[in-house]
């Protein structure tokens, strides 16, 4: 989800304009996803229009859309992985982030060539039954970044733990009040609960300060005032709650809104980066000092994100590892071909958690959740 | 004319037992089709400030008019092209095109700050262009065009900027001139920015030029019957055209404003910006079946939009609600459109 | 009848032949309009009436034959190239903007800019003058009920509606004007109306060619009748000569008309000529 999640929605509004949007797509899915492959990644796609030969192992990866930093980073981490152990790669995606009739193509594509496994982010759960027939053609099939719905459609999925993200910048920004009253706006990307990285992160944060969060897939159920646990504990205000579709100008106009309604906000979440350096931008010309009157906290790592990191705009932000994902899963698929071993969950998940890094140039002895890096180094391991 | 002749008592009493009080709203309604969201806006204005006193601070309010700067100086193209009777359903991804082309231009090749901005100009205008000749050359319907042209031009900014936002520091000496509409005016806690200025000057300007050339005159004409307008004289098809063409530099400048405003390029931003332009259009009182409109209603629309989303988050509300009370302004709006075109013959 | 044969018509037409595909719609087709007068045009449907007309309008261009105007040849490829001759047509649809005020329909496609820098730099429209005028082609056509020329056109009754569309061809048109079907939407009030200001316009000399279904009109305000039939002319009679009778009997071919009993040449003696 993160930032893409916009692109998703404005597909989405426009298929509400009219139905011809739909079929529009619908037409257009089936020819897109092996014309982008082929454009976006010459080599890979040379490769794949070669049989591969007994014995070789082809993967195909599926993104959502090759647009978007995160996965151009995916893509570059499975090529990496591809070419240190020898596995032809088939990149392959939808025509947009909902377009799940191009990623069923692009599956079947991969059954009909005989590959061995597949990378998925899945775009929905209309792909569950090609991943099912998939699997019982004998292919190993993995969702990256995004579970499927139900998870147990895959056979593993290698993701970040959004909600142990989430805690990892609560348990820094209790540390870093040190006991004093948290006034806290949350910038998510809608506030509909529909979203289960919107509501793994935000209630990861709350938990992480040690506020008692309730049904950990609603947001806003918890009560507005109370006392956050978390290192030295103090009261806590929610300040607001408010939807921003995860970009600058949305988390800009939220913060605004937020700080209208009570000015001594002091911690604000985001849900991105982008959302995160939206609401600096509102901070700043309410007048506020960033880092002293007011600490801004988020969660993805990207590389304009780690630079606020270090310039003190964001003072803490958990950063994820989609390089990790696609790498790990080549690495997967190709250990089963070659050798049967079938890779494991992480001990007490129901998915392999490819970690995260909390960044930032203040640790703080409350995070748990996480290991502490300064930015420097987030900007060396930065995805985009 | 000194006395009154059959005709003329005719008409007048055909006209007295038309004047009832519902006939002169009625009538209000025709002439000044703003005046049933500026109601609405007073009201919104005065429930918001009873439930949060902080609504009313000038302060607020300023904020309110910048954060509706962007979808408002989108609106104004938006308005153009509905009154022809059309839709536009590529604006927002024409403005973060242009933007991006003005930030990625100076930042990555250096290109200084006016030639930039002329750069991302000439991109909404080619933008607007290109949506100009396929509804005028090729005859299509808007509605496809603007669909089509909506993902090639969101497809061309994700491309070109391969995801990524721009930020100020990046854009070198050009940052002055590219975030310049960011500047503040303050006096006293009321605050706006050079951006919300733009804005109001376009739609200032705009009305002026609907209302007082034969330009303005032959967009309505082309958007009320163009049948009618092409036996009347006009090249309806260059209206059409000259009208997406001037939108498309619209965007460009409201890509501007956006820049100023968030304080970088982003092209994620504004993804809901087509539907929130016709929104803003729509509750302003300009009819989705074309000439009858006015700039004014789509600057009251956009405005009371942004009243209804501050003013929830001020009361503590979910933005559900905000798209639940902008779906029945929606609604409320073309009703109230239907019900004044009804114009008794 | 010696003075009037000298009279050139102001609008002839001469061997107009039109095709479309394998259907003839005018087959030699002559016109001859005179000053001042008022030239009714009948004709079953199919007959080549509305074809002929938009040839004289421009809205169509005839295959082969000579248009003529002050006995010049001319040669309209648009409307808009007859309307620089001066002739003018009220179309039956009245190509009004509904939601435009009167003045500016009146002036739709031809508006008036206001003087001096602000009209020729800023392009600003002359408002008080348009309306003005306006309210008083509108007068002159005997409809001076309408006080409001800022009132939305689609505010009027049927009758003020095509009182817009003929004072707007009234105004432009200096040399003819058409009316095509002007009272088939209207009822007996404002049909009589539109008469009469056919009638005022011709007593101010403009000639007007009037295509009609409407026997009794065509008979209470012509000059001279055209009956077309099977794309071409059967006969030119008069309402003097003729009775409503003999015309629907030349339209259907029953009856046949000898050229020296009909009204080839012109009958009135036009005010300005």
């Amino acid at each position: 989800m993160k930032n893409r999640v916009t692109r998703g929605r404005a597909f989405a509004a426009v298929a509400a304009v009219g139905v011809l949007s739909v079929t529009l797509a619908a037409c257009s899915s089936g020819s897109s996803s092996s014309s982008t492959a082929a454009s976006a990644a010459p080599a890979a796609s040379a490769a794949a229009s070669a049989p591969a030969a007994g014995g070789d192992v082809a993967v195909s990866l599926i993104t959502k859309n090759q647009t978007n930093p995160f996965f151009v980073a995916m893509a570059a981490g499975a090529k990496k992985a591809a070419e240190a152990n020898g596995v032809t790669l088939t990149l392959a995606s939808g025509k947009d982030d909902t377009d799940v009739a191009g990623q069923v193509t692009a599956i079947e594509n991969a059954v009909a060539q005989g590959q061995k496994g597949i990378l998925i982010t899945p775009a929905g759960p209309g792909v569950n039954d090609a991943i099912t027939a998939a699997r019982a053609a004998g292919l190993l099939v993995i969702a990256l970044d995004t579970p499927t719905d139900p998870a147990s459609i895959v056979d593993i999925t290698f993701a970040t733990d959004n909600f142990v993200a989430g805690q990892a910048i609560g348990q820094w920004a209790a540390g870093k009040l040190n006991g004093a009253k948290a006034i806290i706006a949350r910038l998510v990307i809608t506030d509909k609960d529909s979203l289960t990285v919107d509501y793994k992160r935000d209630n990861g944060f709350l938990d992480g300060m040690g506020i008692d969060i309730k049904d950990p897939k609603v947001m806003g159920d918890e009560a507005t005032s109370g006392k956050y646990t978390t290192g030295k504990g103090g009261d806590y205000e929610i300040a607001c709650l408010v939807a921003t579709g995860a970009n600058e100008e949305g988390g800009q106009k939220g913060m605004e809104d937020c700080l209208a309604k009570n000015p001594d906000i002091n911690l604000v979440y985001s849900i991105n980066e982008p959302a995160g350096l939206g609401a600096a931008t509102a901070l700043k010309a309410a007048g506020k000092t960033i880092g002293k009157d007011v600490q801004i906290v988020s969660v993805d790592g990207g590389l304009s994100g780690v630079q606020a990191v270090k310039d003190g705009t964001i003072g803490a932000t958990s950063q994820q590892y989609p390089l990790k994902m696609a790498e790990y899963g080549v690495k997967a698929i190709f250990d089963l071909a070659t050798s049967g071993t079938k890779p494991a969950v992480t001990e007490g998940k129901d998915f392999f958690d490819t970690g995260v890094v909390l960044c930032t140039n203040e640790p703080q002895t409350t995070v748990t959740a996480a290991e502490q890096k300064d930015a420097q180094y987030c900007i060396d391991n930065a995805w985009g | 004319m000194s006395t009154p002749t059959t005709t003329d008592a005719e008409a007048l009493i055909e006209n007295l037992d038309r004047k009832g009080p519902m006939h002169h709203f009625h009538h209000a309604l025709h002439k000044y089709p703003w005046i049933s969201p500026g109601i609405v806006l007073v009201i919104a204005i005065v429930i918001f400030g009873l439930i949060n006193h902080r609504f009313w601070a000038i302060s607020n309010l300023s904020l309110i008019t910048q954060q509706v700067s962007i979808v408002g100086a989108i609106a104004v193209a938006q308005t153009l092209v509905i009154l022809t009777a059309g839709i536009d359903l590529s604006v927002g991804a024409v403005a973060v095109l242009a933007s991006m082309v003005m930030a990625k231009t100076a930042a990555e090749q250096g290109v200084p700050g006016p030639l930039a901005l002329i750069l991302g100009f000439a991109v909404g205008a080619a933008a607007g262009a290109l949506n100009g000749f396929l509804i005028t050359k090729l005859r299509l319907p808007p509605f496809i065009v603007t669909l089509g042209t909506l993902s090639i031009f969101m497809a061309l900014t994700l491309i070109y900027a391969t995801g990524r936002t721009i930020n100020a520091d990046k854009m070198g000496d050009a940052a002055n001139i590219l975030l310049w509409l960011g500047n503040p005016i303050q006096f006293g806690a009321f605050k706006i920015t050079f951006g919300v200025v733009a804005m109001i000057l376009l739609y200032v300007f705009f009305s002026w030029v609907l209302k007082n050339t034969a330009w303005g005159k032959h967009v309505y004409a082309v958007g009320d019957d163009p049948a009618a307008a092409s036996l009347a004289g006009i090249r309806v098809n260059r209206v059409l055209f000259s009208v997406y063409l001037v939108g498309g530099i619209v965007l460009a400048l409201a890509g501007w404003i956006a820049i100023g405003r968030v304080g970088s390029a982003s092209p994620t931003i504004l993804p809901d910006a087509n539907l929130d332009s016709i929104t803003a259009v729509v509750i302003g009182g300009t009819s989705l079946f074309g000439g009858r409109g006015t700039m004014f209603g789509t600057l009251i629309g956009a405005i009371l939009v942004g009243v209804v989303s501050n003013g929830l988050v001020l009361a503590g509300l979910d933005q559900a609600y905000k798209v639940l009370a902008i779906g029945v302004l929606v609604i409320v709006s073309v009703a109230l459109d239907q019900w004044i075109r009804k114009v008794r013959s | 009848m010696s003075d009037l044969s000298s009279i050139q018509p102001v609008v002839q037409a001469k061997g107009l032949i039109k095709t479309f595909g394998r259907v003839v719609g005018l087959n030699s087709a002559n016109l001859e309009l005179y000053p001042g007068e008022v030239l009714a045009v009948i004709g079953d449907n199919g007959a080549g009436k509305s074809t002929l007309i938009k040839c004289i309008s421009g809205a169509e261009t005839p295959d082969s034959g000579q248009i003529m105007i002050d006995g010049n040849e001319v040669s309209f490829k648009t409307s808009l190239d007859a309307r620089a001759y001066g002739i003018e047509t009220v179309y039956q649809t009245l190509a009004v903007a509904p939601a435009l005020d009167i003045a500016s329909n009146l002036y739709l496609g031809r508006e008036k800019r206001k003087k001096g820098v602000l009209g020729t730099v800023f392009r600003k429209l002359d408002h008080s003058g348009m309306r003005t005028t306006a309210k008083e082609q509108m007068t002159k056509l005997g409809i001076g009920t309408l006080q409001d020329m800022s009132q939305a056109v689609e505010t009027l009754s049927g009758g003020q509606r095509q009182a817009v569309s003929v004072a707007r061809a009234e105004a432009f048109g200096s040399k003819v004007v058409i009316l095509d079907e002007p009272t088939a939407a209207l009822g007996v009030r404002e049909s009589n109306q539109v008469l009469k200001m056919i009638e005022l316009m011709r007593d101010r000399g403009l000639p007007i060619i009037l295509i009609s279904h409407n026997m009794p009109q065509v008979f209470e305000v012509a000059d001279r009748i055209h009956v077309q039939r099977l794309g071409s002319r059967a006969a030119v009679v008069t309402p003097q000569t003729h009775t409503m009778n003999d015309a629907v009997a030349i339209m259907t071919g029953a009856l046949k008309v000898d050229e020296k009993d009909q009204a080839l040449g012109p009958v009135r003696v036009s005010a300005t000529a």
